[in-house]
């Protein structure tokens, strides 16, 4: 699946070598034997790493997660898209989440989340088009004291209000 | 024992039992959906998740489900209270607020079990309106249609692939209002290791998985002058059709089929039990080669398409095991084809080969390109039983009025040994009939195997034969394959011959079979039927059967000639496992 | 190096408490959880790290950097303990210019800055002779240990309960203490955590499991997060007991992945234990083994739910399955399985080592002890407090909390998160527990509470919870699947001014219904915040259904802006208005084009002149 947009390349695993080793080396690690629920205990950390290695989980890394741990494809990708942790498309360099949760939420990050969807026209868990930036929301991060927060790459951006969405856009670079 | 009270009358049941089951023995009906259970298969599926089941009982504060919620001692439960019907309404308008309510142009109107709860209810509006879920449908296959706008989320098909079938391709996907049954990766059914045994189609309980329907095809190949059509009809179908017309189940109708056939405009109505007989002679053939040979045993049988699809995608490792053989089906087309085509002076291009089948699968195999020569197929629309009854139906054909009527010539004749067929062993039972004969170059009495037939998923016989003791085994369901398979790769099992079928039960209880909604005791009574259809031929042994000598006389020389491994035979593919 | 027996754990501790270096005088602790880095601490501690060294102050001043102290409305917070006198002052907001005050002050001088007056006691060794309103157990250790040394856990006791029971006690006696003093869960049930343990014990199985549930997943509770963060070893220690009470060996930890801070915590706890030999086999010398693994959630809330998580755990998708069978009969791989929530654990061990009666004479008869309240939302004091249970809500919020922020007017607590119910100013006097809560239609749930203030519109704070719920339901159950969407339907049609009179009352009917029929705590929940706001907020539903009017002035479609003449044409709020549509010459009045207005606001609060109006 070749993007012209974004000139991802046709195959992760073959583009990312070392990536692909690392994600081996790790499923050889695990007790994985002939019981398949027991080898299923293992699904959700292999795709933890396995998103920690490559930024999300294309079909072909499901694949290798799925065959290693003898489970079935349908399964794995039923895992990936119930969590909402788990993202089978390519983020961009800039991961921006609004926190959505109670406190951040009576504080006006609504009116915050919405100014980003405007301003990078995109929609909640879109991408934009060049790549740079994933809009997503999230759910409390703990710093409610600072509502509403904006995480952006696991940075934590306090009490944001729609005017300093621009400013923090700029700033990413 | 448990006592408790339903509706205010006292009742004991097993310890286990649910409040659904108490309420059977009382004769108090409490509308399921989600609820799925196949008795004989050991398949129960208590998700608990439709909650039209609901029931108040004393002392809790929520309603409880009646399908998933253990009886306890002292319970007072009411089925009908305000409460409970009240919120039993109101579920079923949220499905149907999420549902498209196009019962009269939906393929399985008539059969459909949400039609038939809103029919129980009466419920004559929709109160909670609001966005539906859409989804493209999936037509990529030749056997199943996928219309998911019509889903209620009750994962029947789930778990008739991936625990009974272990096919393992349906998931559920995303979650909330968003979720969906889907295959994997959500991809076209077309493009995974689905097997089209259709037994997520007999699951479920709605619209959302039918099978492909091709009867307009055959009546537009019935009305095209140009063409000469013919039909085969599997075993299996004779013991099921008549459940389409209000006879009893486990009703022998192959006379009335025929006559019905006959009325419908096909030039030829021919048997697929001849060509299973035809089956039983090249698998016998390549059966006693192996064993004479000692090599590549056990040999597996081929003629279930969606077992043969099962390996090539799951067990390649292991494809050197099933025998050559073409399944009937496909045996009967290529047959048809040439041998008989050639007899009646027809070019193969203008004869027109229809099946009946129990089967969806079948609809898929005939379309494997591997199956025809110079440019046509050897079997062109396969329709499945329930299809013939829609067929008939239209026809306006009054199938209980119907006259007996007999197979024509040359691709009529059968044997027992093809009939049985249809019911899981048959096929194993059919083989060690005539290769009990070959073997001791007798005419042996004993044609009944008693240890193969029945409903279990893994049966097993030794059957002494001269001075060899023939081990055999037989699995019906996938799941039971799997497991058979698993203990082949790892050398633990011991047998000569396995026959391998897909659907639980055999072809009596294939995907497109009138639907038994969860009664088995229609599938044993389909069986049965079998073994009496078998019972009642004069001939029992295929190798005794006069039309297929003479076809061997006059066309294709001796089991496992030149012509017949052209014609009957097969090789297969290694799939991706996805 | 293992430490044997319970006598040499003993005699450890009291060698850390003697082996301190003679010359330190004070300890200073820095409150370094997720929320005070994010709040800007980490440089406060470098800049103090430095004073501390150009000063040459590193043989007498030892600083520490702990978990939450939980006063986040004065991050960054640091707490200087004097070694000589046993006196501590706390000092909060500072900032990197502060940090040579603080070097002053542990130099000797007096130091400029003014302590902040803390109003919590630890009910382990302190009384309550100040009249504290809050008390500290299970927030005993965080912001007052470096939580990565497992030495400054043993020197506070750390492992002495575990000792105790395993050595002194069977495991009948432990569940005895645990029932004598009336636990019950914190992770919103409010189930005897006694009872539970007791059903899993009286199974026989070849395995069992002790699960602790840290997935905390109520948006605006962050309890879990600091006790893991500040105090791991108390959860730890406390799984291992409840693994000797019930007869188990396996413990596992189900961590939501969004706190890498608390799992990092974690991790290093667990290897700093075994190292130990306190987690492990033969602990302290007896036959009990106990271990713990990790298990990372994956961002959906429902795993909170017991049976859901057991699914996460066992690699499927966290969807709810029916009870019985509970997790106590047939949990983890089918085997008895008891999960309780972390805070519940944290109680554990200081239940253990003062006994039963300590416990039962905090909080209520009913509800013992003591609860962790994230308060957040529109009050002064946000941050983690914990209070004795059965303290009313007004002194909750106007005491501890210090009341509304900005003086604004108090409209309603929601307590229990997306569970539970929105609190009328009227029934502020309730004492709060498990039964009184669920009583005025709302839950304990984790123990959130959002404070709101008159510019909260209730009937959009309804429809965020079910949007939440839209987002996090499972999708296994018709009423919650469907139902849920159906409600929220009606609510933005009623925020949009939609609704008729008929749309409140199929609301009402629906949500009672998606409570009484869905699968799990999620369905059976989620209408409440719709079911309270209706019960105590009636006239602003009406308002918006009859009047097509937000009294609070927030449901973009039932209000516009104007300008009105008091603008004196500044530009401003055209300069500012993110999508330009505020026209006007210079120095005359502006005007909008509300058909390109998208109602954020921006104008509204850019306004110097308070010229624009909301209507
Ligand atoms: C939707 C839902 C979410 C829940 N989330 C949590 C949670 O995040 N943390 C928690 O401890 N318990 C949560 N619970 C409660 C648990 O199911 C369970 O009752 C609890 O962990 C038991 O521990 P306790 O007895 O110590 O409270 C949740 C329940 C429901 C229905
Ligand atoms: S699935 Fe059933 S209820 Fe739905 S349209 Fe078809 S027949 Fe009607
Ligand atoms: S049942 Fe009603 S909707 Fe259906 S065809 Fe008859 S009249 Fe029409
Ligand atoms: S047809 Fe068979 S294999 Fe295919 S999805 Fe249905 S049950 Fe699974
Ligand atoms: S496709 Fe059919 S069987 Fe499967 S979940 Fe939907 S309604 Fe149920
Ligand atoms: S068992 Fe029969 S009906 Fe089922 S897939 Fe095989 S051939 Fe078809
Ligand atoms: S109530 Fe909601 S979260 Fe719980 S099982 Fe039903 S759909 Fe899932
Ligand atoms: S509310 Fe926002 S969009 Fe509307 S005029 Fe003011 S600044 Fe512009
Ligand atoms: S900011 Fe206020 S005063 Fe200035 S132009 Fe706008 S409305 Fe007028
Ligand atoms: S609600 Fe946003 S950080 Fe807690
Ligand atoms: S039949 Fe009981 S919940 Fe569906
Ligand atoms: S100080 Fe840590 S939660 Fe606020």
């Amino acid at each position: 699946m070749a993007c012209s947009a974004c000139a991802a390349p046709a195959s992760l695993l073959e583009a990312f070598p070392e990536k692909r080793a690392a994600l081996e080396a790790y499923l050889s690690s695990l007790p994985i034997g002939d019981d398949r629920e027991r080898n299923r205990g293992l699904l959700i950390q292999s795709l933890h790493r396995a998103q920690g290695l490559f930024g999300y989980l294309p079909e072909e890394v499901q694949r290798l997660v799925a065959d290693r741990l003898r489970l079935h494809l349908s399964e794995v990708y039923g895992v990936v898209s119930f969590y909402s942790f788990f993202t089978d498309k390519p983020v961009g360099r800039y991961r921006i989440n609004v926190c959505m949760g109670t406190a951040c939420f009576v504080r006006g990050a609504g009116k915050v989340l919405d100014e980003f969807k405007r301003y990078l026209s995109v929609g909640e868990g879109e991408t934009t088009p060049d790549g740079k930036f994933t809009l997503g929301a999230l759910r409390c991060v703990g710093a409610c004291s600072l509502a509403p927060v904006v995480m952006v790459n696991g940075f934590v951006h306090g009490n944001v209000t729609p005017k300093r969405v621009a400013d923090i856009i700029e700033q990413c670079d | 024992m448990v006592h408790l009270t339903i509706n205010g009358l006292p009742v004991s049941v097993e310890d286990d039992a649910t409040i659904l089951q108490a309420a059977r023995t009382l004769g108090i009906r409490i509308p399921t959906l989600c609820h799925f259970e196949l008795d004989c298969f050991e398949v129960e599926h208590r998700m608990g998740s439709c909650r039209v089941c609901v029931v108040e009982v004393q002392g809790r504060p929520n309603l409880a489900p009646a399908c998933c919620t253990p009886v306890a001692p002292g319970m007072v439960v009411q089925t009908n209270s305000i409460r409970a019907t009240n919120a039993r309404r109101t579920v079923l308008d949220l499905i149907l607020s999420d549902h498209p309510k196009e019962c009269l142009t939906c393929p399985i109107n008539g059969s459909c079990e949400l039609q038939a709860l809103a029919g129980n209810l009466k419920l004559t509006r929709v109160n909670y309106e609001g966005e539906m879920s859409h989804y493209p449908m999936d037509v990529s296959s030749e056997s199943i249609v996928r219309n998911l706008d019509k889903c209620i989320m009750c994962r029947r098909c789930e778990t008739a692939c991936n625990d009974m079938q272990t096919v393992g391709i349906l998931s559920g996907v995303r979650r909330g209002f968003e979720v969906v049954v889907a295959p994997t990766m959500e991809k076209p059914l077309s493009e995974t290791k689905c097997v089209f045994c259709g037994q997520c189609v007999a699951a479920c309980p709605t619209g959302a998985l039918t099978a492909v329907v091709r009867v307009d095809d055959v009546w537009a190949a019935l009305n095209d002058e140009s063409k000469r059509v013919i039909v085969q009809t599997a075993p299996a179908v004779r013991v099921a059709l008549g459940e389409g017309f209000d006879l009893d189940p486990g009703t022998i109708s192959t006379g009335k089929m025929v006559t019905a056939l006959r009325r419908l405009g096909f030039e030829g109505v021919f048997d697929t039990d001849f060509a299973a007989d035809l089956t039983i002679m090249e698998e016998a053939t390549e059966f006693i080669e192996r064993l004479h040979k000692g090599e590549n045993l056990p040999i597996l049988t081929s003629c279930c398409p969606g077992w043969v699809k099962f390996f090539e995608h799951q067990f390649p490792d292991l494809i050197y095991m099933p025998s050559s053989a073409k399944s009937p089906q496909q045996m009967f087309g290529a047959v048809a084809k040439t041998y008989y085509a050639r007899k009646m002076g027809i070019d193969p291009k203008d004869l027109v080969v229809v099946s009946a089948m129990p089967c969806l699968c079948k609809k898929y195999e005939a379309s494997r390109k591997e199956f025809g020569r110079d440019g046509y197929r050897d079997v062109d629309i396969v329709i499945s039983t329930r299809e013939l009854i829609y067929m008939l139906n239209e026809a306006g054909i009054v199938f209980q009025q119907l006259e007996e009527g007999r197979f024509d010539d040359p691709l009529g004749e059968s044997t027992g040994a093809g009939v049985i067929f249809g019911a899981s062993g048959g096929v194993v039972e059919a083989a060690l009939r005539t290769a009990a004969d070959w073997l001791t170059g007798e005419d042996l009495p004993r044609v009944d195997f008693a240890a193969v037939r029945g409903m279990q998923g893994t049966k097993e016989a030794t059957v002494t034969i001269g001075d060899l003791d023939v081990r055999a085994a037989v699995v019906s369901g996938l799941g039971n394959a799997r497991r058979l398979l698993e203990r082949i790769r790892a050398g633990t099992a011991d047998y000569h011959i396995i026959e391998i079928m897909a659907c639980p039960g055999g072809c009596i209880n294939g995907g497109g079979q009138p639907f038994i909604h969860g009664n088995t005791d229609i599938l044993e009574k389909r069986m049965e039927a079998i073994y009496r259809a078998d019972a009642g031929l004069p001939v029992r042994k295929s190798h005794q059967n006069p039309s297929i000598q003479k076809l061997y006389r006059e066309f294709l020389g001796e089991p496992g000639s030149e012509r017949a491994r052209e014609l009957l035979h097969t090789g297969y593919t290694p799939r991706q496992n996805i | 190096m293992r430490i044997e027996t319970a006598e040499t754990l003993k005699e450890y501790a009291a060698s850390l408490r003697d082996g301190r270096p003679g010359g330190l005088r004070f300890r200073v602790l820095v409150s370094m959880g997720t929320c005070g880095i994010a709040a800007g601490t980490t440089p406060v501690l470098e800049a103090l790290r430095e004073e501390i060294s150009a000063r040459g102050l590193g043989e007498s001043v030892e600083v520490v950097e702990t978990g939450c102290m939980g006063l986040c409305h004065s991050e960054p917070t640091v707490e200087v303990e004097d070694l000589g006198s046993g006196t501590s002052r706390l000092f909060g907001n500072l900032d990197v210019s502060q940090a040579a005050s603080l070097a002053d002050m542990v130099s000797g001088s007096p130091g400029a800055l003014v302590p902040m007056v803390r109003d919590w006691y630890y009910p382990e060794f302190e009384s309550n002779e100040r009249g504290c309103s809050q008390a500290r157990i299970v927030l005993r250790n965080s912001g007052r240990i470096q939580p990565e040394r497992i030495d400054e856990y043993i020197l506070v006791d750390g492992y002495q309960a575990l000792a105790r029971a395993i050595t002194s006690m069977t495991p009948a006696e432990v569940i005895g203490v645990i029932r004598a003093s009336g636990l019950r869960g914190r992770g919103g049930g409010g189930f005897p955590t006694g009872t539970k343990w007791q059903f899993a014990a009286e199974r026989t199985s070849d395995e069992k499991y002790v699960i602790c549930n840290a997935d905390e997943g109520d948006p605006g509770a962050f309890m879990d997060r600091a006790v893991l963060e500040g105090d791991p070893h108390s959860v730890l220690e406390a799984m291992a007991i409840a693994g000797y009470a019930i007869g188990s060996r396996n413990g596992i930890i189900y961590i939501r992945a969004e706190y890498p801070l608390a799992i990092h915590r974690l991790e290093v706890a667990i290897a700093q234990a075994r190292e130990k030999g306190l987690l492990g086999d033969r602990l302290l010398g007896t036959d009990f083994g106990f271990d713990i693994e990790l298990k990372y959630g994956a961002g959906a809330f429902v795993c909170g739910e017991e049976t859901a998580l057991i699914h996460s755990i066992e690699g499927k998708r966290g969807e709810p399955t029916f009870k019985p069978p509970f997790p106590a009969i047939a949990g983890l791989w089918g085997k008895p399985t008891i999960v309780n929530n972390v805070e519940t654990f944290a109680n554990v061990c200081a239940i253990l080592r003062r006994g039963a009666e300590w416990f039962r004479g905090i909080g209520t008869e009913k509800s013992p002890g003591t609860k962790v309240f994230a308060l957040a939302g529109k009050i002064s004091r946000v941050g983690l407090i914990e209070v004795p249970m059965g303290m009313p809500l007004r002194q909750i919020i106007f005491g501890v909390g210090g009341g509304i922020r900005d003086g604004k007017e108090f409209k309603a607590v929601q307590t229990g998160g997306p569970s539970g119910g929105c609190i009328r100013p009227d029934y502020l006097d309730t004492p709060i527990d498990y039964e009184t809560l669920r009583a005025l239609g709302s839950m304990m749930g984790s123990g959130g509470m959002i404070v709101m203030d008159e510019d909260d519109c209730m009937v959009n704070v309804a429809k965020f919870f079910l949007e939440f719920t839209l987002d996090e339901s499972c999708g296994k159950c018709t009423p919650c699947r469907v139902g849920n969407k159906r409600l929220h339907e009606m609510l933005e049609a009623i925020c949009n001014g939609k609704a008729t009179a008929e749309t409140l009352s199929k609301l009402r009917t629906l949500a009672l219904i998606v409570k009484d029929t869905s699968l799990c705590g999620l369905g059976q929940t989620s209408p409440n915040p719709v079911l309270s706001t209706l019960q105590y907020f009636a006239e602003e539903y009406r308002a918006h259904v009859e009047e097509k009017r937000c009294p609070a002035g927030v449901c973009a479609r039932l209000i516009t802006y104007v300008i009105t003449d008091k603008c004196v044409g500044c530009t401003l709020c055209a300069r500012n208005c993110p999508v330009g549509c505020i026209s006007g010459e210079r120095r005359e009045q502006h005007s909008i084009d509300q058909d390109a207005c998208i109602k954020c606001g921006v104008c509204y609060e850019t306004c110097k002149f308070h010229a624009i109006e909301k209507r």
